[in-house]
């Protein structure tokens, strides 16, 4: 009887690695294979089109890289994007979601016009925003000057200072809908009981928010939150479309590619991915670490 | 990693290589029939030209396509980005991944040393007294090692472009001779009409964006003030020097006062959509926007002249940044031969001819600037021997593959002292240290 056991779990076994195998297979061709191809690119100088045969490196690329005035830059613009554009995608996100919890007649035309900007291709919205920008033909420029809420005409996307706010608000207004959609699924778990036994007790609106909505909501929150700043830590195509590879405003992501396509230098290219996976990972940590001590 | 290929525009690209495929194979027992050509009738032919959103990628296509009707071939052509250094960065993914997916390259002036590595010799269906019939410092730029790496098929060179009508109605008659001289009545015109409520009118245009566009700007203006080429041929950085830095300082004082502060995201088509609309006293651009502005359609039609660009300062001298475009038969091409025909078609005397007269781009057989169907039509290219006897080359001889890497470096720098956000005394050094690093 016993041995009978063993054998089933035996034949269990194997079947269920039988049947993961192919999965198995296929992650390590499409991400393992690679991403191992990344990390043994970085300790070499390895050009991209093998047009020079690669030498080993050792830790220069990573030196280079950390010493490289560019790079910190790009490092400091990608922190200030993360950082801004999250806090305010998720405020407003949270607050549309709210809006469109609540019952309303258009409820659902609402909720399929604020999923719009989302489902533009960014490379589009950020040409027709560049437009926009634009310092003389502009329509940002022509009504704040037409209103007389600027004096002169601002060259926008000529400077850091006018440029990254304006880039944070163009992500701003692409991702709020995707945070909202996020934040509102979260919202429909939170039963509608709670708010009537909350409404009985005399508890207000907003200490209804603070003390039922917003803590239920947390779990959800944060798994928002970290999509949106691994998303936003590795932005690229807003930046490449709306001010290509302008000084003092290249993230850690246009750095990378600068590197790997416009040097073909493969060697560099994996090095800073290689960083920048880091930088994520720092990310990662601690969003876990405050989950963790939030739940328990 | 995964920007190294474009899936969507490999996957597009595959599509309609499979599509053409079945097109030759239809067309094949016909075409068979009817073109007896020296060479097997009937392939397809993919051309990365000019961006067929302009003007010239149009013609361009439109004339291949003639050859491929007259030769049985089937003509598939690839348009490329706007902007010169984007296009280069997809012309290395194709090279990278040693593609054979285009058959033709339009490659730009400081591409040969990139481009080299997978470009077929030229010397192989050019014969040496047909080289000889074009300008040979264009032959010697297109030549790595010995080999021919592209055909040019027109080249190009900074020139200035004044509105005539304007600088008589504020009482100049001549164009300016310094970059000095230029500011003042850039100041004065734009002042003039400014009050005359044409609140948006500009007193200079030019190109400022971080791209291949402000390196060819930056090196006229360093050039015209005395102050080098960057690296010189025999490979030693110039660039930190007084003049140098006085000419991008000179730039700088231009941005905001007689030039739109925008300027510093401007490229090549920016500035001509604000000088063809007659919102500008002077443009600094490419020979092409000569044959637009002049369109009868255009605003500033029989309005404008061209010129050398000005001096930089009395003692300074006239500088053009050398440009222009080459044909490259890819190594990695099914079909070099047919290739090859394409690429004699349209650098021959006839279809350079055509060009001249309708895109107003100089061609790159001297003999063609006597003719007189084109001086005719562009009467400023009895000039362009002056022009293109100013000509400044790019550092790309001497920095051969890593030119772009030099570039980026320049067009970063010098765009970030135009918007005011680096001293030009702190972007020379840092230039220098890129290219020193580049060439050690």
């Amino acid at each position: 009887m016993a041995a009978k056991e063993i054998d089933l779990q035996m034949r269990q076994r194997r079947l269920a690695w039988f049947l993961v195998t192919p999965a198995v297979v296929i992650v390590i061709m499409i991400i393992g294979f690679p991403m191992f191809q990344v990390i043994v690119d970085s300790f070499f100088h390895k050009k991209a089109d093998l047009s020079v045969p690669p030498t080993f490196a050792g830790l220069s690329n990573y030196q280079f890289i950390l010493s490289d005035p560019d790079f910190w830059s790009a490092f400091v613009v990608t922190l200030i994007f993360t950082v801004c554009s999250v806090v305010l995608e998720s405020v407003l996100g949270l607050i549309v979601a709210l809006i469109a919890n609540s019952d309303f007649k258009g409820r659902s035309v609402l909720r399929v016009a604020i999923l719009i900007p989302w489902a533009i291709p960014t490379v589009v919205s950020s040409k027709i925003w560049q437009w926009m920008f634009n310092d003389i033909y502009g329509v940002a420029n022509v009504v704040l000057a037409g209103l007389h809420i600027i004096p002169n005409k601002i060259a926008w996307l000529a400077t850091t200072a006018t440029a990254l706010p304006v880039i944070i608000a163009v992500d701003v207004w692409k991702t709020t809908p995707f945070m909202a959609l996020l934040l509102l699924a979260g919202l429909q778990l939170i039963p509608g009981d709670l708010y009537e036994a909350a409404s009985i007790d005399g508890a207000t609106k907003v200490r209804q928010f603070f003390s039922l909505t917003l803590p239920l909501l947390l779990p959800t929150l944060l798994v928002a939150l970290i999509f949106r700043t691994l998303d936003a830590l590795r932005v690229f195509d807003i930046f490449f479309v709306m001010v290509g590879n302008q000084a003092g405003l290249l993230t850690v992501a246009t750095y990378a590619q600068q590197q790997l396509v416009g040097y073909l230098d493969a060697g560099m290219g994996s090095a800073t991915s290689m960083i920048i996976l880091i930088i994520i990972m720092v990310f990662v940590v601690l969003y876990t670490r405050f989950s963790k001590t939030s739940f328990e | 990693m995964r920007m190294l290929s474009n899936p969507s525009n490999m996957n597009s690209l595959k599509t309609s290589i499979r599509q053409g495929a079945v097109r030759v194979i239809g067309s094949l027992f016909l075409a068979s029939a009817l073109a007896p050509s020296a060479f097997a009738a009937g392939v397809t032919i993919h051309f990365l030209g000019d961006s067929d959103v302009g003007e010239g990628g149009k013609w361009t296509k439109q004339v291949a396509q003639e050859w491929a009707q007259k030769t049985g071939n089937t003509l598939a052509y690839v348009s490329r980005p706007n902007d010169a250094s984007q296009t280069l960065q997809q012309c290395q993914q194709y090279w990278a991944a040693r593609s054979g997916d285009v058959d033709v390259y339009q490659i730009d002036v400081i591409w040969p040393g990139i481009a080299a590595p997978h470009a077929v010799d030229m010397k192989k269906y050019i014969k040496a007294d047909e080289i000889a019939q074009y300008f040979p410092a264009i032959i010697k730029n297109n030549t790595v090692n010995g080999q021919l790496v592209g055909v040019p098929l027109f080249t190009d060179a900074g020139i200035l472009y004044y509105r005539t009508d304007l600088l008589k109605k504020y009482g100049y008659d001549a164009p300016p001779k310094t970059w000095e001289e230029l500011a003042q009545m850039a100041k004065k015109i734009q002042e003039g009409e400014r009050k005359e409520g044409r609140s948006d009118f500009q007193g200079f245009v030019f190109q400022g964006k971080a791209s291949e566009s402000i390196t060819c700007n930056a090196v006229e203006w360093i050039y015209s003030y005395d102050g080098g080429t960057v690296i010189s041929p025999d490979k030693k950085v110039t660039i930190n020097n007084p003049n140098a830095i006085k000419a991008l300082e000179t730039a700088k004082s231009w941005v905001g006062t007689i030039a739109p502060a925008g300027v510093t995201t401007y490229g090549e088509e920016e500035a001509r959509n604000i000088w063809q609309a007659g919102n500008s006293a002077f443009m600094r651009n490419w020979p092409y926007a000569y044959a637009l502005g002049q369109d009868p359609k255009s605003a500033i039609s029989g309005k404008f002249d061209v010129t050398v660009l000005p001096k930089g300062g009395d003692n300074g001298k006239n500088a053009a940044c050398l440009g222009g475009w080459q044909l490259m038969v890819c190594k990695y091409s099914k079909n070099p031969d047919v290739a090859a025909d394409l690429v004699k078609f349209l650098c021959s005397p006839e279809v350079q001819k055509k060009r001249a007269i309708d895109l107003s781009q100089l061609p790159t057989r001297p003999d063609l600037y006597k003719d007189p169907d084109i001086l005719a039509k562009n009467a400023w290219f009895k000039n362009a021997e002056a022009v293109l006897n100013n000509a400044v080359a790019r550092p790309s001889t001497v920095t051969g593959a890593d030119y772009n890497q030099v570039s980026t470096a320049i067009y970063q720098q010098s765009n970030s002292v135009l918007s005011g956000q680096t001293p030009a005394k702190q972007a020379v050094a840092q230039i220098e240290r890129v290219a020193k690093r580049v060439l050690h």
